[in-house]
């Protein structure tokens, strides 16, 4: 009896997983996503008056930050517009994710061109637009303009994690509160809005980040009475004040940081239910 | 006989009265479209002699001064540099899109065929950046390209450093623009890919496929309309970007909105400013309708927001 050569299919591993190049370009791309913004972190904490020759470790920018007045007023400046801005951003975000459930079908389009319109034109168009209009409509420069600029780019952003939280709505406690009478109200603020609170918080977490973060549109409409934080940032880095730009940007990051992993843990919660 | 009464339309879950999106659209038509209308309207105004703002006198000036320059002798001639500008913004944007996805599809792809856990991890390493201030990432790019920072530094001691410069010229704009815009190319790629089956890459093995036909025949076609969504969420608003060019490319290297923003300040030309920004919102405008109108004709999903 001859051997039988039992060949086995030759399995070879599929691996796009092993394609060359594939695990090199993201480690890559990752460290090179973060390098540049440890690097501020690290200069954050130079000694030195030149941010890039370093001479020794010290908190001299966090505590000169910490006592600028010019920065404490840009920074309450850009609190409380990013705080109405959030609340009045958040609230329409949700008129509009429940309204639009139930409109006709070239409302909803409608809808979604204006929605959409501050994510995808560019915000110059739109910072010089509403300079334009502000002064036409003798909306003065300043925090009111401020605020209702910021409201209407930080909509979108709210409304994504409203609206990702409505589509995954189960229909049973919606239908077992129509049969047992509840009335649209009751349904709204019983069911609804519990429902939805964990992509509303998510939601307008963004939009404060958003608002927080905004650079172009604020320089616009700010006017001279009410420089924001990234305003203030921006002029500090054309007058090389670079130390404590550093101090002040790993904050920021810090705080963005938190809230993206707020955001994130938010919507763990959405899996986890 | 029974009477069947047709059940209660369920509707969908959540949905409440379309009433309550009218204050958010009014809101969106008052601060979104009127500026946009009032953009426009700017752009066929005149220039003040005096002051900022505009002169309420129709006026097509201002897309004239786009193309052409007048002398002072009262002359006029064809001028290129607001056309050189528009190339740049489209060159530079360009240029960052390749670069953006040439880098962006390994890292989605790696990204996709990793662990779950592992997986959701790395999707929040690559939004974290993306979530902080444009501003502070392109200082922080910034300072990484300066001839006194880590790379100058390095090449000094290697010894070849001397004539380093990056910081202010196009490049550094293009790296600036690369380094901001390269999560909007990974996420919707890897969108994709996390969907794409690899059992039928697997099946392009068997049947004897190289690992680059695969990858070429089986895999990009399959994650196709991450790719295109990528595209549009780099070019689009790269077109439009101003921080970029303005802290790393030193105001040599302008972009259109570089100039848009020079005219509403310090050279107080509203109208021409406006120009500008309406063929900037023209382009933005016929890019996404090509993009979601010429995609959806092939077949493709793609979802730009």
């Amino acid at each position: 009896m001859s051997p039988v050569t039992t060949s086995r299919p030759r399995r070879r591993l599929v691996n796009l997983s092993n394609f060359p190049l594939f695990r090199g370009t993201s480690i890559a791309v990752l460290v090179g996503m973060y390098l540049p913004l440890l690097l501020v972190v690290f200069y954050s904490f130079n000694q030195n008056r030149l941010a890039q020759i370093w001479t020794g470790f010290s908190f001299k920018w966090y505590d000169f930050v910490f006592h600028n007045d010019d920065i404490l007023r840009a920074l309450k400046n850009s609190l409380i517009v990013a705080v109405v801005a959030t609340i009045l951003s958040t609230l329409l975000a949700l008129g509009a994710a429940l309204g639009m459930l139930r409109m006709a079908r070239s409302g909803r389009v409608f809808a979604w061109g204006l929605l959409g319109a501050p994510l995808l034109i560019p915000e110059i168009v739109l910072a010089v637009g509403t300079l334009g209009f502000f002064l036409t409509i003798k909306v003065p420069l300043g925090h009111v303009a401020l605020i209702l600029a910021h409201t209407a780019f930080c909509i979108p952003f709210a409304l994504l994690p409203i609206r990702a939280r409505l589509a995954g709505l189960d229909a049973a406690p919606f239908e077992a509160a129509t049969d047992l009478g509840a009335n649209e109200w009751q349904i709204l603020r019983r069911i609804t809005l519990p429902l939805l609170a964990p992509g509303i918080l998510a939601g307008a977490l963004l939009a404060f980040a958003i608002s927080l973060d905004d650079f172009i549109t604020s320089f616009f409409i700010a006017g001279p009475g009410a420089t924001t934080l990234p305003v203030y940032i921006f002029g500090m880095i054309r007058s090389n004040v670079t130390p404590a730009v550093n101090a002040l940007s790993t904050l920021l990051l810090i705080f963005s940081a938190t809230m993206l992993l707020a955001v994130y843990l938010l919507n763990r919660i959405r899996r986890s239910d | 006989m029974s009477k069947v009464r047709a059940p209660k339309s369920p509707g969908r879950p959540g949905q409440a009265s379309s009433w309550l999106a009218t204050p958010t659209l009014v809101f969106l038509i008052l601060v979104i479209l009127l500026p946009l209308l009032i953009t426009v309207v700017y752009s066929f105004l005149s220039q003040p002699s005096l002051g900022t703002g505009v002169k309420w006198v129709f006026s097509t000036d201002a897309y004239r001064q786009i193309f052409v320059q007048e002398k002072l002798d009262g002359t006029t001639a064809f001028d290129t540099r607001y056309l050189k500008v528009l190339w740049n913004s489209f060159y530079y944007a360009g240029i960052a899109t390749i670069t953006t996805l040439i880098l962006g599809i390994p890292v989605a792809m790696w990204i996709a065929t990793r662990p779950v856990r592992f997986r959701a991890l790395l999707v929040l390493a690559v939004t974290l950046p993306f979530w902080t201030s444009v501003l502070i990432r392109t200082y922080a790019v910034r300072q990484i390209l300066d001839e006194t920072g880590p790379i100058g530094g390095f090449l000094k001691i290697i010894g070849v450093g001397n004539s380093y410069q990056i910081l202010y010229t196009p490049w550094a704009t293009i790296i600036g623009l690369t380094y901001t815009f390269i999560p909007f190319m990974i996420l919707p790629i890897y969108a994709s890919a996390e969907r794409f089956d690899f059992r039928y890459a697997e099946a392009g093995y068997d049947l004897g496929a190289k690992r680059w036909t695969v990858l070429r025949r089986i895999v990009i076609p399959g994650i196709r309309p991450g790719i295109i969504a990528g595209i549009a969420l780099v070019f689009i608003p790269g077109l439009g970007s101003f921080l970029q060019p303005d802290m790393l490319g030193g105001g040599k290297t302008n972009m259109i909105a570089n100039v848009i923003a020079n005219n509403f300040g310090q050279a107080r030309n509203w109208p021409f400013g406006s120009a500008l920004s309406v063929f900037l919102l023209i382009f933005t405008v016929l890019f996404v309708l090509m993009v979601t109108t010429g995609v959806r004709s092939r077949g493709d999903q793609v979802r730009l927001i």
